[in-house]
């Protein structure tokens, strides 16, 4: 009994060890926020990469690809019985985008793939990323009137999304408005020979033909348009952060809007491949939110791929695919379904790989990154334990007569260590407590704090630009709370240990003969 | 002086003869012998020390510093352990008993005051009163006897004038005041034998007296069984007998 209440009176008179303290209750702070933001990340991104990518995918060697997606999905439906909920052929070939932008031309490198836009969503969540709410129902290629998100459909829940007012105008009525522009451009080219080159040409306007100078205009006029110029191209999804940079006020600003025209330059299938580019109309924008993705897929329609590719057998009419999605049920051990495959399919013409497989790396660094992390901030609460440490025994002798009078009045060894380790066991409790507390409040406004810290430093601490979340995602798992403060409650008790026991031991007649 | 140590004889023959004739003394010493190291020289403290006392008697070992006065009274308290010799305890040998049951010895049957009074700082006079009961009980018995212990405590100290000082910490009282409170707390747990360090080493004159009065009280009202060491002859007379330690042994004084 005594133990609890000089525990209890030790704990609320001496303020010295709780200065000792301060530095668990840091730990298990930072500790808690880390492992929440790093959890949030990871859990984040493998939602995000998960639902971009399919559970299992076969995939050619070469960019030809190989022949009749239809027999192989056959052959994977036979395999794997009931375990597929979906599957989709997919053509993935490097690409350039180039599209026009304040008189220049933009040129990018984009993995360009060619989908089927019926089978697509069976496969893998592909339509929920699109930016017109009618494509996100039942994806098409065909450029749509009007109707796109003006504010960012994913960042609504927590607001603070990007405006996107530019997208009020996108569609048909963007491309109306970019032929009369070069009607307009074309007729004062017309009307002021020479000084074409004067002239600015609009933002994000149709790629415009440079007649040169008259003297070609003479010799070979300007071709007659046969085709209806308003008339869309082949459709192009583009992905979000290929058409749009983020300004200083986290704006998005478009650099071409669905109505657009972009050309992309693709290789052929041919060996060696020759470079190969056609128009493509932009429909709409894919935002997956990992910028990795955003600013590289290119989507267009698999059958005009296939055509422009060379990749339909002229004889049989047989075409071909560079990989198809599989998409398993539920519950399924991707890996199990992966080593069927393998076997089912030749290895030396086709890989099967889920999509833990193809992201290995970059998932395992998060982790990595996770328990380097935790094992650096367990070393901080570890030196806070040496901190405990050292004040408890300067505890230890300041209390030296107090041990002395237990002593006389019969206390018995085991007990003064308890008092110490107890004591040790309390101000652990307080300062994990706190920590957890204090943690758990960071997590909880973790945003308004990097806004107060970007306001106070003038940097942005999560810059949007590279992550494409607009908040920081967080996931407090109680499990990994609780471990936190467990492990700190057993450094402060160790570190209470050695001074308990050396009060322990203390001589009586010596402990009450000390001044 | 040879007058108060006959009457003391004297006194203490009559009690003797009618009380404890064939009873074995509450606490006794034969030939306790202890040496404190100091260095490579062993410096001997006690030199043999044999030394009876009696139920209920109030006995006052006296002694110049150095004379082993403080080392004898808690080597009899089981503070301490002496080099050879035995202590008993009602009859009972006591310097040998596994560290476990002298501790409880001292809880239960053992009072100890001291010159310094020795009270916890960060308790208030209450609980520092009822720091033996805490310390021989679990805390779920203690925690159900809580009441019973309080009102104990409480009443003690009511006896020794501090009803006003129940709450107060030890820096907030006075010499005497903190003096009392020691000896309510060595009183609480209702031991056989109060054990008493030069109580008024450190107390001035009146206060020294009231001190003094109340351990004289307490040994004929209660028949409690004290012990004191003192340096100064005026307060040993106080006591029914007077040991005179010289050197680390009794000297025989008659």
């Amino acid at each position: 009994m005594y133990k609890f209440l000089l525990c209890w009176r030790y704990l609320r008179t001496r303020y010295i060890a709780l200065a000792s303290i301060v530095s668990v209750t840091l730990g298990v702070a930072t500790m808690i926020v880390v492992n929440a933001v790093m959890q949030g990340f990871t859990e984040e991104m493998y939602e995000r990469l998960h639902s971009i990518l399919s559970d299992v995918v076969i995939e050619a060697h070469s960019l030809e690809g190989f022949p009749d997606p239809k027999w192989h999905m056959e052959r994977v439906q036979r395999e794997l019985g009931d375990d597929v909920v979906g599957m989709t052929p997919t053509i993935h070939v490097p690409a350039m985008l180039s599209f026009q932008y304040g008189g220049q031309w933009v040129t990018r490198p984009v993995q360009l793939i060619g989908i089927d836009e019926k089978t697509q969503a069976t496969a893998g969540e592909f339509a929920r990323f699109l930016q017109h709410p009618a494509n996100r129902d039942q994806m098409s290629f065909e450029l749509r009137e009007g109707g796109y998100d003006t504010v960012d459909h994913q960042a609504a829940k927590g607001g603070g999304g990007s405006n996107r007012d530019a997208m009020k105008g996108a569609g048909t009525e963007r491309r109306r408005r970019n032929y009369d522009a070069q009607q307009r451009f074309d007729s004062a080219v017309q009307r002021a020979p020479g000084t074409a080159n004067n002239v600015a040409p609009k933002a994000g306007s149709q790629p415009t033909i440079d007649i040169g100078s008259d003297i070609f205009a003479e010799k070979r006029p300007e071709p007659k348009v046969e085709y209806d110029p308003l008339k869309p191209h082949t459709g192009v999804v583009l992905g979000i952060a290929l058409a749009t940079y983020r300004d200083k006020e986290n704006q998005d600003r478009f650099l071409v809007l669905p109505g657009d025209d972009v050309k992309l330059t693709f290789p052929t299938a041919g060996t060696p491949p020759k470079a190969l580019d056609d128009v493509f109309t932009v429909v709409d924008f894919y935002e997956c939110k990992m910028s990795e993705y955003d600013s590289s897929f290119v989507f267009v329609p698999i059958e005009k791929l296939q055509e422009l590719r060379g990749m339909v057998d002229p004889q049989s009419g047989t075409r071909f695919v560079t990989a198809i999605q599989i998409k398993l049920r539920d519950g399924v051990d991707n890996q199990l379904v992966r080593n069927k495959l393998r076997r089912a399919f030749p290895p030396e013409l086709v890989s099967v790989q889920t999509w833990q497989d193809k992201q290995g790396p970059l998932l395992t660094a998060v982790q990595m990154e996770t328990r380097i992390l935790n094992l650096l901030l367990f070393m901080i609460v570890a030196v806070a334990g040496f901190g405990i440490l050292a004040i408890f025994f300067m505890i230890v002798v300041e209390k030296t007569k107090d041990i002395g009078i237990l002593k006389s009045l019969g206390a018995s060894s085991s007990g003064i260590m308890g008092i110490f380790v107890g004591y040790g066991l309390l101000l652990g409790a307080v300062g994990a407590g706190g920590g957890m507390v204090i943690g758990l409040l960071f997590v909880a406004y973790i945003d308004k704090i990097a806004d107060a810290l970007a306001w106070l430093t003038g940097k942005p601490v999560f810059d949007p630009q590279i992550y494409y979340f607009f908040r920081i995602p967080t996931i407090v798992d109680p499990f990994t709370v609780t471990w936190i403060v467990a492990g700190a409650l057993t450094i402060a008790v160790l570190a209470s240990v050695l001074p308990a026991r050396r009060a322990s031991r203390l001589h009586p007649v010596e402990a009450l003969r000390y001044e | 002086m040879s007058n108060v140590q006959t009457s003391v004889r004297e006194r203490f023959a009559t009690r003797a003869a009618d009380e404890v004739a064939d009873l074995p003394p509450q606490l006794s010493a034969i030939g306790l012998r202890k040496s404190y190291r100091k260095g490579p020289s062993e410096v001997p403290v006690l030199r043999g020390v044999d030394i009876a006392i009696e139920r209920g008697e109030f006995v006052s070992i006296i002694g110049q510093s150095g004379s082993g006065k403080s080392t004898l009274l808690h080597v009899l308290g089981t503070l301490d352990q002496g080099d050879s010799g035995q202590v008993h305890f009602a009859g009972k040998r006591i310097d040998n008993l596994p560290t476990r049951q002298r501790d409880r010895l001292r809880n239960r049957s053992i009072g100890m005051i001291f010159q310094f009074y020795h009270l916890l700082p960060e308790l208030t006079a209450l609980e520092n009163v009822l720091s033996p009961l805490m310390i021989a009980e679990g805390w779920l018995s203690y925690w159900r006897q809580r009441h019973a212990f309080r009102d104990r405590a409480t009443k003690l100290l009511k006896t020794m004038g501090l009803e006003h000082r129940i709450h107060h910490r030890p820096r907030e009282m006075s010499g005497g005041e903190m003096q009392r409170t020691a000896i309510a707390r060595a009183l609480i747990a209702q031991p056989e034998v109060l054990l008493a360090d030069e109580p008024t080493g450190n107390l001035d004159q009146p206060t020294g007296r009231e001190i003094l009065g109340i351990l004289r009280t307490l040994n004929r009202q209660e028949k409690l069984t004290i012990v004191m060491v003192t340096h100064d002859l005026a307060i040993a007379e106080q006591a029914d007998r007077v040991v005179r330690l010289v050197e680390g042994r009794v000297e025989q004084a008659d």
